[in-house]
C-alpha cells in the first residue's frame, strides 16, 4: 500500500484515504463549442499514458476531499511529489535529478 | 520409542508424547515434533502421491518448501470438518493431540495407488499434454475431457463444511524489521536493537535460530551454539524487540510494507475460546533486513524421487531439530560440501554412511581426510544414473564420470539417499520489491542486485555462506540499519568455532548413461515436470523461460519454484544453448507459502464482509414482513407480502392500491446533495442539461445530469428553495458519484464559483405518498404550507412542519399519480412513516416496495439510470430531448452531444414495446431482431431493458432500447428466445395516462 502526501492536510496517509482520478493538467477548454471535432475528441479520450513519470489527479476522498495532483512513476509505482491543484506543471528533469 | 529416534537427542520434549493418525493409523509422537518428522521416526517415509504420474512420494525437505510430503489435516469429523485443511506441508504442521492426518491425491491406498496406471503410460503425458491432447473432437469437450480434467485436477480436497475459525488481523508500525531468525537475523536484530533502534523480528519456524538449531556443533563466543542462540534471544526480549515465531513474511510491498501471517492454533491440542486461528499483520517498517536464508536444491537424476531420496540438509535437521535418524544406510551425493557434514553428523548418530559420492572430481582435501577417517567410502567424480526400491529407495547406482563419459555402474544399497545440488538464496521477498537479480559467475547462482526500497539483505539470503561470515554480515546489516535511522551502531562480529564454511557446483542434469527416454528425472516434485519436459518444450520453439514455465508448470506449483527454478533453468539455459543470465529467472510473487483465504479475509465475512445501510424506516418495514433486495449497498424493501402472496401477486395488489387509493413508500436512499451559495445557480446550469435560473424558489424540476461525453450519467428532482439553495436529488446508486463529479468540478475548473457543497443523504428521511387519495392523508399534518392544487401544484417545493417535524415537502410524482415527498430529519423518519399510516388508514393506505415503484414508474415510462441507460446512451436517446437548455452556452456534456456519432443517423433510442399476447412477458436483456428468419447470426437491434406485468394495464409491458426506435413507431419486432420467438409492436413508452391527467388532481 502506498503511502501519499496531501499537499492540503500535509501529511502523509495510506493509499486507502485516496482517490485516483485521472490524468492532471487537461484544462476543460472555456468555451468547448469552439472545439473542432478532432480538438474534442483529444481532450475527451486521449491520454499521455507515459511508461515513467505521470502528472495525475489524486482526491484525499476519505480525509480534506480535495482534489490535488501528483508526480508518479508508472515503472516503479512512486510518488515523486504531490502539489496542489491549480499549481504549474513542475520540471521533470528537476524532480528525476533529486531521485 | 521409535526405531529412529535418538533418545534424548533433538530440540523436542522426550518426555511428553502426542498422538495422532495417519490414514487412520494411530502413531505416538513427541510434543516439538511436526507430522513429517514424527512419521520418519516411525521409518514412514511414503507420505503421498505426485500431482500427475501419482508416483509415490516421501519428504525431501524439513521445511516449507516442501512440494511432496502434502496432506490433508483436520481436528476430526461431522462439525470440525469445518477445520480440514488440505495440502498441509506435513514439514511444517506441528504435532497436536489427536491430530487427523491423510494423505491425498490417490486412488484407493496410499502404498497401492491405482492413479499409478498413469506413470506407467508417461509417455502419453509429455509436457504440453493438455495443449495437444484434448482439441479434436470438438464434441468430445464438455462429455468427456472437461469432466476427467475437472476430476484430475487440484490436489487434495476441500473441506465440505464451513471455517468456524475467526481470523484476526492488525496493523504495527516498527523502525526495523527482520524477516528470518537464523544466525544473520539474530545478529541483524541483537546490533540494531543494541543501538537503540525499535526491532520487530520474524521467523516462519516454531522457534528462532534458523540454520543453527541444524548444527549444534558450532561454537560461537566461546559457547555451544545453542547456548549462544538462548544467550541472544533473551537478550533480544531484554532489549524490547518483539519476537514473532510461527509467523510468515508473505510479502514484500511498497515503502516497507511487509504482510506477515502469524499461525496461533493450529499447533495447540485444545483451541482456546475464541482464539483467531491466524492473524495478518500489515507492518510499516522504516528499514527492513532480510535475512531469508538459501534454499538447498536437489539433484536432478533419474529416479530422485522416490521416498527416501531427501535433502542432505533435511536429514540433518530432522537428526539435530528432532532426533531422527531418516535411515539406517544412506548414500551422499552432492555437489556442495555441506552434505559432507550432513554425512558426518549422521554417522556419528549410528547411521551406516555407505559412501559420499560428489560429483566434483576433486572435493577438498579436508572433508575427504575426515570421510575416510570415519570408514565413509568416497566416491569422487562420480554421477547418480538411478535409484530402485517401489515404496522407498533401496539401492542407488553411480557410475564414475571421466571427461564427459559414464562409465561402469555400480549398485550401492541403502534405505536413504540424501543429496544437495548446492544452495540458492531465497530471493522471493525481494522479488516482491522488483529490486532487480545480479548473476554470480562464481556460485552459479543469482544474488539480489539494484534494491527498490529501503532494505538490507544479510547472510545466505546473499550467497554468504558459512556461520562466521553469515553472523557477521547480519551484524553489518543491523548497524547499518541502525546507522540509517540515525543511531550510532557497532558490528561486533562473534569468535566461530568448529564452523563449516563450504562450496559447491550447480548442474544441469547429472549425466547418465541411460537411454534419454528411460530417464525420469524430476525437477519440480510437485507438478511432476521432468528435465525432459523442458527439454521438449525448448525444442517445440519454447524460448523465453516464462513461456517454458507455462508449457511445462515448472515452478508453478505452491512451492512457487522453491525447488525447481533454479534447477529449471540450468537445464533450459542449457537446451536453449545461452548462458543462465541472459535466459533469466521467472518472477517470485507473493505469498511466500500458501496463505488460508481466512487471513486474508480476516474480520471481513458473514456479516461484517460489507456494511449495510438501512434507512430510518427499515425497521417498520423488518417487522412488517418486507422482503428486501440490495440497492447498492443499502437493504430496501423490495415488497410487502400479506398471507403467503408471492412477489407478483403483492407487487399487483400494491400496483392497484396505489392507483386506486394512496400508497407509501419509503425513499431515503435517493442521494441528497445540497447546493448553495450566491453562485449555485450558475453552478447548477454549468453541471446539468437543464436551465436553471428562471426557476422560482419554491418549484422544482426533473434533471439531467451527462458526462462530457453527452452520456446521462444521473437524473432527479431537483427543488430551488431559496435563490442561493438547492436540494438535489440523485439515483440511490449515483449519490457518492455524482458529488464527487459535482466537487471535481467546483475545485479543479471552476474554483472561482462561490458554492457549498454537502451531502445530505443521510439526514433526510424520505417518504413518498402517492395515489388519488395523497393529499388528504397527507393535509391534516400539513403546518405552515396550504398543499391544495392551486396553492401548491405539481412540481412544488416548500419549507414546512409535518406531522410536527421540520420538513421539506416536495409535490412530485415518479407514480403519475398525485405525489408528494416528506423530507423529516432521519431521527424522525419512522414516526413521520407511523404518522402517514395512522392518517392513512381510513383510505386503506398500502406500503409498497421497490418492486411495485419499478412497475408504476415504468407504466409512466420514466426511465432508470443505469437499467434503462447503459452509459451510451444520450437525453435524445432516452426521449428525454426536452430537458436540455439549448440557450445555454455551455453545460457539462453540451459539446459531447455534437460529437458527430451522437447526432448520427440509427442511434438506438428508447421506445416501449407491446407482446403482442399480452400474458407474455419479455425478458430483459433479451435481443431484438427485426427479421426472425434471417440466417444466423442474425442482426441484433437491440435489447429489451425493462420488463414487467402490469397490473393496472392487465398486460405486459417492456422498455427497450431499439437502432432508430422513435420511427419505427408501430413496427413489429421479433424476441427470439429459446421457446419460440415472440412478437412485439413499438409503442411510445407512456403506457399510462399518457396525457398526464392524474396529475392535475
Amino acid at each position: 500500500m502506498l503511502l501519499i502526501h496531501c499537499p492540503y492536510c500535509d501529511e502523509t496517509l495510506p493509499e486507502l484515504e485516496f482517490a485516483y482520478a485521472g490524468e492532471a493538467h487537461v484544462d476543460r477548454p472555456a468555451d468547448p463549442s469552439a472545439l473542432s471535432d478532432e480538438e474534442w475528441r483529444d481532450f475527451l479520450f486521449i491520454r499521455a499514458n507515459p511508461k515513467g513519470p505521470h502528472f495525475e489527479r489524486w482526491r484525499h476522498v476519505h480525509g480534506c476531499a480535495r482534489f490535488f495532483n501528483a508526480v508518479r512513476d508508472t515503472v516503479s509505482d512512486r510518488f515523486l511529489m504531490t502539489y496542489k491543484a491549480g499549481e504549474p506543471r513542475p520540471d521533470i528533469s528537476k524532480l528525476e535529478e533529486a531521485q | 520409542m521409535s526405531q529412529f529416534r535418538i533418545p534424548g537427542k533433538g530440540r523436542v520434549d522426550h518426555a511428553e508424547t502426542v498422538s495422532f493418525s495417519f490414514d487412520g493409523k494411530r502413531y505416538e509422537g513427541l510434543r516439538g515434533d511436526t507430522v513429517a518428522s514424527a512419521l520418519l521416526a516411525h521409518g514412514v517415509h511414503l507420505m503421498g502421491r505426485s500431482f500427475k504420474y501419482h508416483r509415490p512420494r516421501g519428504p525431501v525437505t524439513a521445511d516449507s518448501a516442501e512440494p511432496n510430503a502434502l496432506i490433508g489435516t483436520s481436528r476430526g469429523a461431522g462439525e470440525k470438518e469445518g477445520r480440514f485443511e488440505p495440502n498441509t506441508r506435513a514439514t511444517v504442521q506441528e504435532l497436536r493431540q489427536g491430530l487427523v492426518a491423510e494423505s491425498q491425491n490417490r486412488l484407493g491406498s496410499l502404498s497401492f495407488d491405482l492413479g499409478a496406471v498413469n506413470d506407467a503410460l508417461h509417455p502419453l503425458f509429455p509436457a504440453g499434454f493438455y495443449y495437444k491432447t484434448f482439441m479434436w473432437p470438438r464434441s468430445f469437450w464438455d462429455k468427456l475431457y472437461e469432466p476427467v480434467i475437472r476430476h484430475a485436477a487440484g490436489l487434495g480436497r476441500a473441506p465440505s463444511k464451513v471455517d468456524p475459525d475467526s481470523y484476526a488481523s492488525r496493523y504495527l508500525h516498527s523502525d526495523l524489521l527482520v524477516v528470518g531468525a537464523g544466525p544473520s537475523g539474530l545478529m541483524a536484530a541483537l546490533a540494531a536493537a543494541r543501538a537503540g533502534v525499535r526491532v520487530t523480528l520474524v521467523d516462519e519456524n516454531p522457534e528462532m535460530g534458523g540454520a543453527l538449531l541444524s548444527d549444534p556443533g558450532i561454537e560461537i563466543e566461546g559457547r555451544p551454539a545453542w547456548d549462544w542462540l538462548s544467550g541472544a534471544l533473551a537478550e533480544l526480549n531484554a532489549l524490547g524487540v518483539r519476537l514473532m515465531t510461527r509467523t510468515t513474511a508473505i510479502g514484500y510491498y511498497h515503502q516497507n510494507m511487509i504482510g506477515l501471517c502469524e499461525k496461533l492454533t493450529d499447533h495447540l491440542d485444545e483451541i482456546p475460546e475464541g482464539a483467531p486461528r491466524e492473524r495478518m499483520w500489515r507492518v510499516r517498517a522504516t528499514r527492513v533486513v532480510l535475512a531469508q536464508g538459501a534454499l538447498e536444491k536437489p539433484l536432478v537424476f533419474h529416479g530422485n524421487d522416490r521416498p527416501g531420496v531427501m535433502l542432505a540438509g533435511a536429514a540433518q535437521s530432522y537428526l539435530h531439530r528432532w532426533g531422527v535418524r531418516v535411515g539406517e544406510r544412506a548414500v551422499i551425493v552432492t555437489s556442495h560440501d555441506s552434505a559432507w557434514y550432513a554425512a558426518f553428523d549422521l554417522a556419528e548418530a549410528g547411521s551406516k554412511v555407505v559412501a559420499i559420492v560428489d560429483t566434483r572430481a576433486t572435493p577438498p582435501e579436508a572433508l575427504v581426510s575426515e570421510a575416510r577417517a570415519r570408514g565413509i567410502e568416497v566416491l569422487a567424480g562420480h554421477t547418480v544414473t538411478g535409484t530402485k526400491g517401489r515404496l522407498r529407495v533401496a539401492s542407488v547406482t553411480v557410475n564414475p564420470v571421466r571427461g564427459g563419459t559414464v562409465g561402469a555402474a555400480r549398485l550401492l544399497h541403502c534405505d536413504c539417499l540424501l543429496m544437495s545440488g548446492g544452495w540458492t538464496p531465497s530471493l522471493h521477498l525481494f522479488s516482491h520489491t522488483k529490486g532487480s537479480l545480479q548473476w554470480d559467475a562464481e556460485s552459479e547462482t543469482f544474488l539480489p542486485g539494484r534494491m527498490t526500497e529501503e532494505c538490507h539483505i544479510a547472510g545466505a539470503g546473499r550467497g554468504v555462506w558459512g556461520y562466521a561470515e553469515a553472523l557477521a554480515d547480519g551484524a553489518k546489516a543491523g548497524a547499518d540499519a541502525a546507522t540509517a535511522l540515525g543511531r550510532e551502531a557497532e558490528a561486533i562480529t562473534p569468535d566461530v568455532a568448529h564452523d563449516r564454511p563450504g562450496t559447491g557446483e550447480s548442474h544441469k542434469e547429472l549425466p547418465t548413461d541411460r537411454k534419454s527416454h528411460r530417464v525420469r528425472a524430476f525437477v519440480d516434485y510437485q507438478n511432476d515436470v521432468t528435465a525432459k519436459d523442458l527439454r521438449l518444450a525448448v525444442r517445440e520453439g519454447m524460448r523465453s523461460i516464462e513461456h517454458v514455465k507455462r508449457y511445462t508448470t515448472n515452478g508453478m506449483a505452491t512451492d512457487q519454484g522453491k525447488m525447481s527454478n533454479m534447477n529449471g533453468l540450468m537445464i533450459a539455459a542449457d537446451a536453449v544453448g545461452k548462458p543462465p543470465p541472459q535466459v533469466g529467472l521467472t518472477t517470485f510473487r507473493p505469498p511466500y507459502t500458501p496463505t488460508t483465504f481466512g487471513a486474508f479475509a480476516g474480520y471481513h465475512r458473514g456479516a461484517t464482509f460489507e456494511v449495510t445501510r438501512a434507512t430510518p424506516i427499515d425497521g417498520w418495514a423488518e417487522e412488517n414482513g418486507a422482503v428486501y433486495e440490495p440497492v447498492s449497498l443499502w437493504r430496501r424493501a423490495w415488497y410487502f407480502p400479506i398471507g403467503g402472496e408471492d412477489m407478483e401477486e403483492a407487487v399487483a395488489r400494491e400496483c392497484r392500491a396505489m392507483r386506486a387509493s394512496v400508497g407509501i413508500f419509503d425513499a431515503s436512499t435517493l442521494g441528497k446533495i445540497e447546493v448553495m451559495g450566491p453562485d449555485a445557480v450558475e453552478f447548477m446550469n454549468r453541471m446539468y442539461t437543464n436551465p436553471w435560473t428562471k426557476l422560482a424558489p419554491g418549484r422544482c424540476r426533473y434533471g439531467v445530469l451527462l458526462g462530457e461525453d453527452g452520456y446521462i450519467r444521473d437524473d432527479g428532482v431537483i427543488g430551488r428553495l431559496s435563490d442561493d439553495l438547492f436540494h438535489v436529488t440523485t439515483t440511490t446508486g449515483g449519490a457518492a458519484r455524482v458529488l464527487n463529479m459535482m466537487e471535481d468540478y467546483l475545485q479543479t475548473e471552476w474554483p472561482d464559483l462561490d458554492v457549498w457543497l454537502t451531502s445530505t443523504t443521510e439526514q433526510w428521511a424520505t417518504v413518498a405518498l402517492n395515489g388519488p387519495r395523497a393529499r388528504e392523508v397527507l393535509a391534516p399534518l400539513v403546518e405552515g404550507q396550504d398543499i391544495s392544487a392551486e396553492a401548491f401544484p405539481h412540481m412544488s417545493v416548500a419549507e414546512c412542519t409535518v406531522a410536527g417535524f421540520k420538513a421539506r415537502l416536495f409535490r412530485l410524482s415518479f407514480t403519475g399519480e398525485l405525489g408528494f415527498e416528506i423530507n423529516v430529519p432521519a431521527r424522525h423518519g419512522r414516526a413521520l412513516w407511523e404518522a402517514l399510516m395512522e392518517a392513512g388508514k381510513p383510505h386503506g393506505i398500502t406500503p409498497y416496495g421497490t418492486e411495485t415503484m419499478h412497475v408504476l414508474r415504468a407504466e409512466k415510462g420514466f426511465i432508470i439510470v443505469g437499467q434503462d441507460t447503459d452509459g451510451t446512451v444520450t437525453p435524445q436517446d432516452a426521449g428525454l430531448g426536452w430537458a436540455i437548455g439549448k440557450k445555454k452556452p455551455d453545460f457539462v456534456g453540451k459539446r459531447g452531444l455534437a460529437r458527430p456519432d451522437l447526432v448520427a443517423e440509427g442511434r438506438k433510442q428508447l421506445v416501449g414495446l407491446m407482446t403482442e399476447d399480452g400474458a407474455v412477458k419479455l425478458e430483459e436483456g433479451a435481443q431484438i431482431v427485426l427479421d426472425p428468419e434471417q440466417p444466423l447470426p442474425m442482426k441484433m437491434v437491440g435489447h429489451v431493458t425493462s420488463s414487467y406485468h402490469s397490473a393496472t394495464l392487465g398486460r405486459s409491458i417492456a422498455m427497450a432500447l431499439v437502432e432508430g426506435g422513435t420511427e419505427r413507431m408501430g413496427e413489429t419486432v421479433h424476441v427470439p428466445m429459446p421457446d419460440g420467438v415472440v412478437r412485439a409492436k413499438v409503442t411510445s413508452t407512456a403506457f399510462y395516462d399518457p396525457d398526464g391527467d392524474r396529475l392535475k388532481l
